[in-house]
């Protein structure tokens, strides 16, 4: 079946299978950095922002976003344009073997998009919903917290 | 030919890195460089194994055992054969039987040869029975239930202890399984049996003013690295198999398949892309044997990838143990004898059964200083999910035992820990007595310590956490919460930089016309910045900046060889080639450079992109590239190298830990930890800090939460992310760390390793600040909430 959706401000019309997940639509359309770590919406590295709330899309099925908006990681930045989140990750060394980093920046985004100064508990409460198992969250937590304390 | 493997200035001689630099003299060696690949990935951009899928791909899908042991009678593919989109059904029938190992290490192979593709018995709930190939995923999963198997269950093995039983079953009773001879006995479900002796241990025991002995439990538990096991393998257009691959040890995966899959090496090139974390569990041939399989018998691409489930259930683990230590006192409180006898089960295959075992001992019995040692070990089958490698290999079950160990005798003889640790702590110039006898699977290296930074790792450490709170009793209770106790407690380090005398890495590294660089290697970044290290040691002989030199690695085709990424020797062997390599591409380009600014060689250097004479005039790297390759006597600047070190190089650390106890319901909260590493030179203090924290959030979760539970069947009951629990964001304690740079001069600028010590801390820390709060001592990880409360109920 076909789908209507925007994907990174893009109006696409899709093509789907019964019982195709977000997470495999967008992965065979080429959205790489929407990493499939289980099965059940427990680890995080699948999460997109779907109208610019939190989401996991493994555990979406693509029907169920017909005329929604969805942003992966792609959709936030670029080598030339990178987001601030992205940027902070990179140089605050948060970045390990970058598995879980896309939807770490993407949740911390949809919390800097609601509250632009967080305190270091709201940040930790909102990265809570990405298991990383590389950096301890301690570096993840400093980067996105110097987007939030920047003068942005 | 002859070997000076017993001459230790020669050995030296042979890995020793001279050094010419300062640490302030340096520009980009111990300079907080970002990853080069951090933007890469922060963009979200293809470069991990399955970003790369080539079209028309098959998905491959494994039937996995019900029964913890059991043999195939009869098995029936025709009806998923029939399903539309299905391939290919393979079952033991259709694989030519070749044991081997999954465990990826170098030759020979210390693990048993006790695997294969596919068996007609069953050893784990969770084993493979079955592989199907299809053109969905879906229509692979649909396969699976239409395989028509019947067994024979055979009675199971799933506690430790029941393994030795004369009346046990034997879990390899195949004939054709071999290992090492003496430390491989099938028969008794014994994957390793070994023991070693330096000293004279009973004269130790006879002169010791007391004796202490304990037991110590530690679990079953996950690597969970975020991506997957994941793997995809097809034939290109000259008839070669490729396999690509999230691993860390590509080198091994070809040579230890080849004779699998009846193909010569030359045949296979194997490709690992960016990984997603691996932890160990990546240094394991978990699906390429039979991705690969499945492609060799449809001729086409094959994409194979586990769920979660399957990480749980049939990918690898941590090797549980029960350990025994005995030491003996001398009335000046130092160590007269110490004896470790460990029992370990391997699970259902013996990958990394001998070494993981065997580095618990040379680990946990080298951190204090003790003539006469004993160690003996029986790493036994068992009908469960098989252990492996993972972080750590072996030292943080040594550790936790020896550390709350001497944590206890510590308190009996009235004496601080951290004095009585340091009464006995090995120092520079002290010889590990076993050095010789635990040399993974072969002889040791006995050589002299080197380089310790302990000492100021445990007084700086101390002073951070406040130690001198241990004393004030009314620190330990919290005002208004008489059911909460604080306590502190520590644990002192040790770990290994590479494995001496085995292992090897090679690199290769080119100049181009503008000045960069090429740099090739075998070795496999699985998270931990190795790329970007191995580049600040080029940068820094080159007098370039990181981002001037370009890393490739790895692929069998194209890099030099390496034994790939575990024991900690990335940054202390495959550091030790990219370093000569530089240094003959800095010497090339010295000598251009020479004749073009008129100055002989050696009075030149490198700094700025720019070779430099001693009057000031300079010529930039640009200007040397060109002319080499085009202008005059045209050649190619251009190195390979490769390193392999005899040194015993051990990175030290302190690891302390402030707790609150709740004893109405036993929950511990750890409030801080505090973590002092003396990797020698850190090349890049941000990855140094990267590999602390997430060492520790590792180590915490090994010491208050995660184990693999299995019930009586040796079904595993919490294989999820749900039930088995990786600490988040919002879960951690307040985290300190500092770098203590004791350099040694083996390691590359004076490195040491700094990725796996992390692991092995928090642990017996933490339970020895239980003890601290409390006055209870824990002997089994982890401190779940019911185990401390029952802990709290016995004591009274």
């Amino acid at each position: 079946m076909d789908i209507s959706l925007t994907i990174n401000s893009e109006d696409r019309r899709i093509s789907i299978q019964a019982g195709e997940t977000l997470l495999e639509v967008l992965r065979r359309l080429g959205y790489a950095g929407v990493k499939h770590g289980c099965e059940d919406g427990s680890c995080g590295v699948c999460t997109v922002l779907l109208d610019g709330q939190v989401v996991h899309s493994c555990i979406l099925l693509a029907v169920q976003v017909e005329g929604h908006d969805i942003t992966t990681i792609e959709g936030i930045g670029t080598y030339d344009h990178p987001h601030p989140l992205q940027t902070a990750f990179v140089e605050a060394g948060a970045v390990q073997c970058g598995y879980c980093t896309p939807a770490m920046i993407l949740v911390a985004k949809a919390l800097l998009d609601e509250n632009p100064h967080p305190d270091e508990a709201e940040v930790r409460e909102t990265l809570s919903g990405v298991l990383c198992r590389c950096t301890g969250y301690l570096k993840p937590v400093e980067a996105v917290l110097r987007v939030a304390q920047g003068g942005d | 030919m002859s070997r000076p493997y017993n001459d230790p200035d020669q050995m030296l001689k042979m890995s020793e890195h001279p050094e010419g630099l300062s640490p302030d003299e340096m520009r980009v060696v111990g300079k907080r460089v970002p990853r080069l690949d951090a933007m890469k990935l922060a963009l979200g951009k293809p470069a991990y194994t399955d970003d790369f899928t080539p079209p028309s791909v098959l998905h491959g899908k494994i039937l996995h055992s019900p029964h913890a042991h059991a043999l195939i009678k009869r098995i029936d593919t025709s009806k998923a054969r029939a399903l539309p989109g299905v391939h290919a059904v393979l079952t033991w029938q259709d694989i030519k039987p070749v044991r081997f190992t999954t465990a990826g290490q170098s030759h020979p192979l210390p693990s048993p040869l006790d695997t294969l593709v596919l068996d007609s018995k069953v050893r784990f709930v969770g084993d493979r029975v079955a592989a199907v190939a299809a053109e969905t995923p879906e229509i692979a999963e649909q396969a699976l239930p239409l395989i028509d198997v019947e067994y024979e269950v055979l009675l199971a093995i799933v506690e430790i202890e029941d393994a030795l039983k004369p009346d046990a079953p034997v879990i390899h009773d195949e004939p054709d399984c071999s290992g090492f001879e003496g430390v491989f006995q099938p028969q008794r479900n014994l994957a390793a049996h070994f023991a070693a002796e330096a000293g004279d241990v009973a004269g130790g025991y006879a002169e010791a003013h007391r004796i202490f002995e304990g037991e110590y439990r530690v679990p079953q538990v996950q690597h969970v690295a975020l991506e997957p096991h994941v793997c995809v393998t097809w034939l290109d257009e000259d008839n070669r198999l490729v396999i690509r691959s999230s691993t860390q040890v590509p080198f091994h995966v070809r040579r230890i398949l080849a004779p699998v899959l009846g193909l010569p090496d030359k045949r296979i090139r194997v490709i690992k892309p960016r990984i997603g974390g691996g932890f160990g569990g990546k240094q394991e041939i978990l699906l390429e044997d039979i991705c690969a399989t499945l492609t060799l018998v449809t001729g086409k691409a094959v994409r194979m990838e586990y769920t979660r489930a399957e990480e749980f259930s049939a990918a690898r683990s941590r090797h549980p143990q029960i350990l025994r230590l005995k030491t003996g006192i001398r009335l000046d409180g130092t160590i007269s004898a110490m004896t470790l006898s460990l029992l370990a089960t391997t699970g259902a295959y013996g990958s990394h059964a001998l070494t993981v075992q065997g580095n618990t001992g040379s680990k946990a019995l080298a951190l204090y200083r003790c003539p006469n040692l004993r160690f003996e070990m029986d790493v036994v089958y068992t009908n469960r999910p098989p252990a492996g490698a993972m972080r750590g290999y072996g030292v943080p079950q040594g550790l936790f035992a020896l550390e709350v160990h001497m944590d206890e005798i510590a308190t009996e003889l009235g004496l601080d820990p951290i004095e009585f640790r340091r009464r006995n702590w090995v120092k520079v110039g002290d010889v590990f007595p076993l050095a010789e006898a635990l040399g993974e699977g072969r002889k040791g290296f006995p050589n002299p310590l080197r380089s310790t930074g302990l000492a100021e790792c445990v007084e700086r450490g101390a002073q951070m956490i406040g130690w001198g709170r241990r004393h004030d009793p009314e620190w330990h209770s919290m005002p208004g919460k008489t059911h909460v106790r604080r306590g502190l407690g520590m644990a002192a380090l040790i770990h290994g930089s590479g494995i001496p005398g085995i292992d090897m890495g090679g690199a290769y590294l080119k100049m181009n016309d503008d000045g960069s660089f090429n740099l090739m290697f075998g070795a496999t970044d699985l998270g931990t910045g190795a790329d970007t290290v191995l580049a600040q040691i080029a940068a820094e002989v080159l007098g370039c900046c990181a981002d001037d030199i370009l890393v490739y690695a790895a692929d069998t085709d194209l890099t030099p060889f390496d034994k790939g990424a575990y024991a900690s020797s990335t940054t202390f062997v495959s550091g030790g080639a990219v370093k000569k390599a530089a240094e003959k591409v800095a010497a090339m380009i010295k000598n251009v450079a020479s004749r073009m600014l008129e100055t002989p060689p050696e009075t030149l250097r490198l700094e700025d992109g720019r070779v430099i004479a001693p009057d000031g005039e300079s010529v930039t790297l640009r200007e040397v590239a060109l002319e080499s390759l085009h202008v005059v006597d045209q050649h190619q600047i251009q190195a390979a190298e490769s390193h392999m070190s005899l040194m015993y190089a051990p990175p030290f650390a302190a690891q302390f830990a402030e707790v609150e106890v709740d004893m109405q319901t036993g929950e511990v909260r750890v409030k801080r930890l505090v973590f002092g590493i003396d990797c020698g030179q850190p090349i890049n203090p941000d990855g140094v800090e990267g590999q602390i924290d997430g060492g520790m959030a590792m180590s915490m979760g090994y010491g208050l939460c995660e184990e693999m539970l299995f019930d009586k069947a040796g079904t595993l009951l919490n294989g999820n992310l749900r039930d088995y629990h990786v600490f988040r964001a919002d879960e951690m304690p307040l985290i300190e760390r500092f770098i203590v740079p004791a350099r040694d001069p083996s390691g590359p600028f004076g490195a040491k390793a700094a990725a796996e010590i992390p692991t092995d801390g928090v642990a017996p820390a933490v339970v020895n600040a239980i003890y601290d709060a409390v006055g209870v001592r824990l002997r089994q990880i982890p401190v779940t909430p019911e185990r401390v409360w029952q802990a709290l109920q016995r004591s009274g």
